[in-house]
């Protein structure tokens, strides 16, 4: 009987360590048998600025099999009905089987609402067969891709970091543009079942009647401030070119219409093949995936010599009235103008002396008696004032691809040249948006912003309104460039001389006809691998802006001969909502290949 | 020899029976439970006939518990002389149904132990079990243990051996090793305690071999002999031979268990064994038997997940989960208190078998007891101890508790037939 007892004794103490002490047990059981059903909620829909609906979300199907379940199959018979070689079947059918027997498995994904229609009613002939709907995303434009971004399924990559921790292999996920920037507010909130299931993994009703089940919360819409038909106009415009255009509307940062050439259209990458699809845009080489306004590093070009004059005004070391001559021993001037020129003139003319003078002024005070350290002392402080233009660093766009250009520093220079004995000679090219300076299109729309607000902006931004508030907060933020309107106001003027004075390297912009004032500045972006590259930035009404618009096109030569009417096209377009027709031949013109080298001089 | 129904009732020992009925009854439940799923029909009596009836073990179950109670009528009624005079006669008879068996049986699940009589499967080596028990009983009445008389040792030892050896023969291990049990009943009728010592040192050798580092091992019991030695110099003197002999067998075998577990072991069996020092050996094989087993058990907490609610069981996680692995089902939906309960139970039972078996005047019944309650111990002690992870997975069934008819009728028999001998010992004195 002892011995029996110490056996029973021991027992008990054993059940009592495991059932009462060691919880792991429980834990076990409990993921054993418990399920976790995330429900993917109605993704947010996205909107344009006239509330017209650009991105929706459609159902598509996908025809599911339980292995087990199919009983005396006619093939023949189902492959007549799916329209499918028997061989695929039958290959699916095999496929299905090695994932599991009890569980379904998709045979034919993404079916439309009208393949789906034949097939559903003769399923009920086809015993472990059914239909599983899921939602896709589906386009009702066909503009604005790489804003856009797209959604796909989640790479192994993103499931590790931290951002995507609770997603599960097979989830969609936005992949670029604002599909991506957006993912949480667009994902809305997943709803959880817990699902309790047998040894085999077949459900068995819900756990503790779904005490612990959350519902599904939808996705909140995203409202653009982009105008589609803006957007469709200037895509429409780009075609057949390399380039970008631009456009903000100043007095809120919110982006109108941000085109990106060469395009693609969005429902490229949706639905079946899409992966076959986005090989093929990856291997184009006119790179139709890149999005040049935000990651491509162009020049300036002269449009910048509008931020060096503000800086220079705001330090004081020029005033308006201060003249330079056109000293072509400095740098030779493009164009041949009235003589001396001040401010006016020289917007107006894009004179390169002048600049090459401004900037010396700005950078040379005299701070250090060694001419080498005035130099880096001077653009030190020259680039910080240049950056407070949102320049050199990212402006923090709601897409996340955008990069931040280069304003360089003196450390810059001492890197490169490996010397620390450089001097203003070395950097000048910098003063007329030459040289190692590189802006991005965002950047140089945003310049015209500022000018058109006179000293301060808004972080531009895609997205003005999320569910049903405002942006998000970083974009109510007023930066101030830290110049004072006063200088704004001196040369505004100059700038209306480019498009509306006579001689003006920007009067094919001029939109005076139709009683608008513009005021921009043309630039020609040295390219020393080809063409020059044409640009043109402006804003109008000149007197109280509503659109700022920077247009760059690769290899187009100077850009007031296609860049500028490209960018009055796109202003006349918003403002008006229309083109006068005597403009219409500017738009044949700049849609055939023939614009891209026509120039008229330099 | 008539009696009247009524004294006979008098003189039967009820507490027995009402252990036995308790214990019938909360298996059935276990059963059901087990066996019970939640898509079945609501009310399975009244939708279903009977043979689709005869699909569920807790059905079946209830006409083995109703032809077990049958079963004990005709146990009790017969004069326990005939136990006694019939006793080679039954074991001959099961020895040749035993030899048959062999031969006949289709195998299942590996071995060839299950007699198939129409819808019925029994298996022999289950009533091997009381007929070896009276022959062993029927034998110690007519010799005495005490004296040592070798020829009478190697006779138990011979009747003792056929039936496990035969059952062996036909791949049952768990059945087979059943048979040890019987030490413990010998041990009671005077076997030298000595041979119980030497098997339980050989066990924990075995087992220290397994887990330890063999230097070790030798290093220790090197030093136990030489503290032995050295401190008793009486030991030195005379015992010197013996001594260093224990000494050479116990290192032997340290370094035998090897080819043991590897050579003399099959496969199934030396996995059992390594997983019971490490479940997670074969996470998806035999430990998935003894993982999911403590999960169930694991999960029941103090107080269990309820009747019928218990997930680890109605979901079929846990293998064979109403016949050898039933306990899995009690820990689960009763919790601690439950399978303490039951241990408890059984714990009484085995008392009162003890109880019943020492008021015996004859030998040959009290014998019996001991061997009744030895099986009883030894089929819960490896079956309980199995699925808490304390032994090794053994098919052998939970008396009273796993499902199936040969076992129940078995265990049955065992206790019923020392009810009946009990029951005439009592008029044996009033007459």
């Amino acid at each position: 009987m002892a011995i029996f007892l110490v056996v029973a004794i021991t027992f008990g103490a054993r059940l009592f360590y495991i059932q009462v002490l060691d919880g792991s047990y429980k834990l076990a059981a409990d993921r054993n048998t418990l399920q976790r059903i995330v429900q993917v909620p109605y993704r947010g829909l996205i909107y344009d600025r006239n509330n017209q609906l650009l991105v929706q979300n459609t159902p598509v199907y996908d025809l599911m099999v339980v292995p087990r379940e199919v009983k005396q199959l006619d093939t023949l018979r189902f492959c007549e009905l799916l329209q499918l070689p028997l061989e695929e079947v039958r290959e699916g059918l095999k496929a299905a089987r090695s994932y599991s027997r009890v569980k379904a498995s998709p045979l034919v994904q993404n079916l439309s609402t009208r393949e789906l229609a034949t097939i559903q009613d003769n399923l009920i002939d086809f015993p472990g067969f059914s239909i599983k709907a899921r939602m896709a995303r589906s386009y009702r434009t066909e503009n604005m891709a790489h804003a856009l971004g797209y959604v796909g399924s989640i790479t192994p990559g993103l499931l590790q970091s931290e951002r995507f921790a609770k997603y599960l292999p097979g989830d969609f996920v936005g992949v670029n543009g604002l599909e991506s920037f957006y993912e949480q507010q667009l994902m809305g909130r997943r709803g959880v079942q817990y699902k309790m299931v047998n040894v085999r993994g077949i459900e068995k009703g819900a756990f503790r009647n779904g005490e612990f089940d959350t519902l599904s919360v939808a996705g909140q819409d995203l409202h653009t401030s982009i105008d589609i038909e803006l957007q469709k106009y200037g895509e429409m415009l780009m075609k057949n070119k390399r380039g970008y255009i631009v456009a903000i509307e100043p007095k809120t940062g919110e982006i109108l219409a941000m085109v990106s050439a060469p395009a693609y259209e969005p429902s490229i990458l949706t639905g079946k093949g899409m992966g076959n699809r986005y090989m093929e845009l990856q291997n184009d080489t006119t790179k139709p995936l890149f999005n040049r306004p935000l990651m491509a590093k162009y020049s300036p070009g002269s449009v910048f010599k509008v931020v060096n004059e503000l800086v220079a005004l705001q330090m004081g070391v020029v005033t308006p009235q201060t003249a330079f001559d056109c000293n072509w021993k400095l740098v030779r001037c493009t164009h041949r103008h009235e003589y001396p020129s001040n401010v006016g003139i020289a917007i107006k003319q894009s004179c390169n002396p002048y600049f090459y003078q401004v900037m010396r002024a700005a950078v040379l005070r005299g701070r250090s008696a060694n001419r080498f350290e005035d130099s880096r002392l001077g653009l030190a402080d020259w680039r910080n004032k240049v950056m407070a233009f949102g320049l050199g660093d990212k402006l923090g766009v709601d897409i996340r691809s955008e990069i931040g250009g280069l304003v360089p520093s003196p450390e810059y220079y001492d890197k490169r040249l490996k010397t620390r004995r450089w001097n203003y000679k070395t950097v000048y090219s910098l003063s007329i948006g030459q040289g190692e300076l590189s802006v991005t299109g965002l950047q140089m729309a945003n310049i015209m912003a500022i000018v058109a607000n006179r000293g301060w902006y808004y972080t531009p931004h895609f997205v003005r309104g999320v569910g049903t508030g405002g942006p998000l907060p970083q974009y109510t933020v007023r930066h101030t460039v830290g110049v004072d309107a006063q200088h704004f106001e001196a040369i505004i003027p100059g700038m209306q001389a480019v498009v509306d004075g006579r001689g003006g390297t920007g009067e094919n912009a001029s939109l005076l006809d139709v009683g608008i004032s513009v005021a921009g500045k043309t630039g020609t972006v040295q390219n020393y691998h080809g063409e020059d590259h044409a640009t043109f930035a402006a804003f109008a009404p000149a007197e109280d802006p509503k659109i700022a618009i920077a247009v760059f096109i690769e290899n187009a030569g100077f850009g007031g001969s296609s860049a500028a009417p490209m960018a009055s096209l796109m202003m006349e377009k918003y403002l008006r909502g229309k083109v006068a027709p005597w403009r219409h031949r500017w738009e044949v013109w700049l849609q055939s290949p023939a614009s891209r080298f026509i120039r008229r001089h330099r | 020899m008539p009696t009247s129904p009524a004294r006979y009732s008098r003189s039967l020992d009820w507490v027995t029976v009402l252990i036995y009925l308790l214990m019938v009854g909360l298996g059935w439940l276990s059963v059901y439970a087990a066996s019970y799923s939640p898509d079945a029909p609501a009310d399975p009596l009244r939708n279903l006939s009977f043979s689709e009836l005869m699909a569920f073990n807790w059905f079946k179950q209830i006409l083995w518990i109703g032809t077990a109670l049958a079963l004990i009528v005709v146990l009790v009624v017969i004069d326990y002389k005939a136990y006694d005079t019939f006793a080679f006669v039954l074991y001959g008879g099961m020895i040749v149904l035993l030899l048959v068996t062999m031969v006949v049986a289709r195998p299942i699940a590996g071995s060839r132990s299950w007699l198939e009589l129409g819808p019925v499967r029994l298996q022999p080596a289950e009533f091997a079990k009381f007929t070896t028990a009276l022959v062993v009983s029927r034998f110690m009445a007519s010799i005495n243990l005490r004296q040592q008389n070798f020829r009478d040792q190697l006779v138990l030892a011979g009747l003792t051996l056929l039936p496990p050896l035969l059952i062996l023969a036909s791949n049952e291990t768990g059945q087979a090793l059943v048979f040890g049990a019987f030490l413990l009943a010998y041990f009671r009728e005077g076997m030298s305690p000595l041979i119980l010592l030497i098997l339980a040192a050989a066990g924990i050798i075995l087992i220290l071999a397994l887990l330890v580092p063999k230097l070790w091992l030798v290093g220790v019991f090197t030093l136990i002999l030489g503290l032995v030695l050295g401190l008793n110099r009486k030991a030195l003197r005379h015992h010197l031979p013996l001594s260093l002999s224990v000494w050479a067998v116990v290192i032997g075998m340290v370094f035998g268990v090897d080819f043991f577990f590897n050579n003399v072991l099959q496969a199934h069996q030396r996995k059992r064994i390594e997983v019971l020092i490490n479940p997670s050996a074969d996470p998806l094989g035999v430990g998935w038997n003894v993982t999911q087993s403590k999960i169930a058990i694991g999960s029941g907490g103090l107080l269990g997940k309820g009747f019928l609610q218990g997930t680890q069981t109605k979901f079929d996680f846990v293998p064979e989960q109403s016949t050898d692995f039933i306990f899995c089902t009690v820990g689960e939906e009763w919790g601690w208190l439950g399978s303490t309960a039951v241990i408890i139970l059984f714990m009484v039972l085995l008392w009162r078998i003890l109880y019943v078996a020492e008021r015996q005047k004859s030998v040959f019944g009290r014998t019996y007891g001991y061997c009744v309650a030895s099986i009883f111990f030894f089929h819960f002690a490896i079956n309980v101890g199995m699925t808490i992870g304390l032994a090794p997975v053994v098919g052998i069934p939970l008396p009273f508790f796993s499902y199936g008819g040969s076992s129940l009728w078995s265990f049955t028999t065992l206790l019923f037939i020392l009810l009946g001998i009990d029951a005439y010992r009592k008029q044996d004195l009033e007459r």
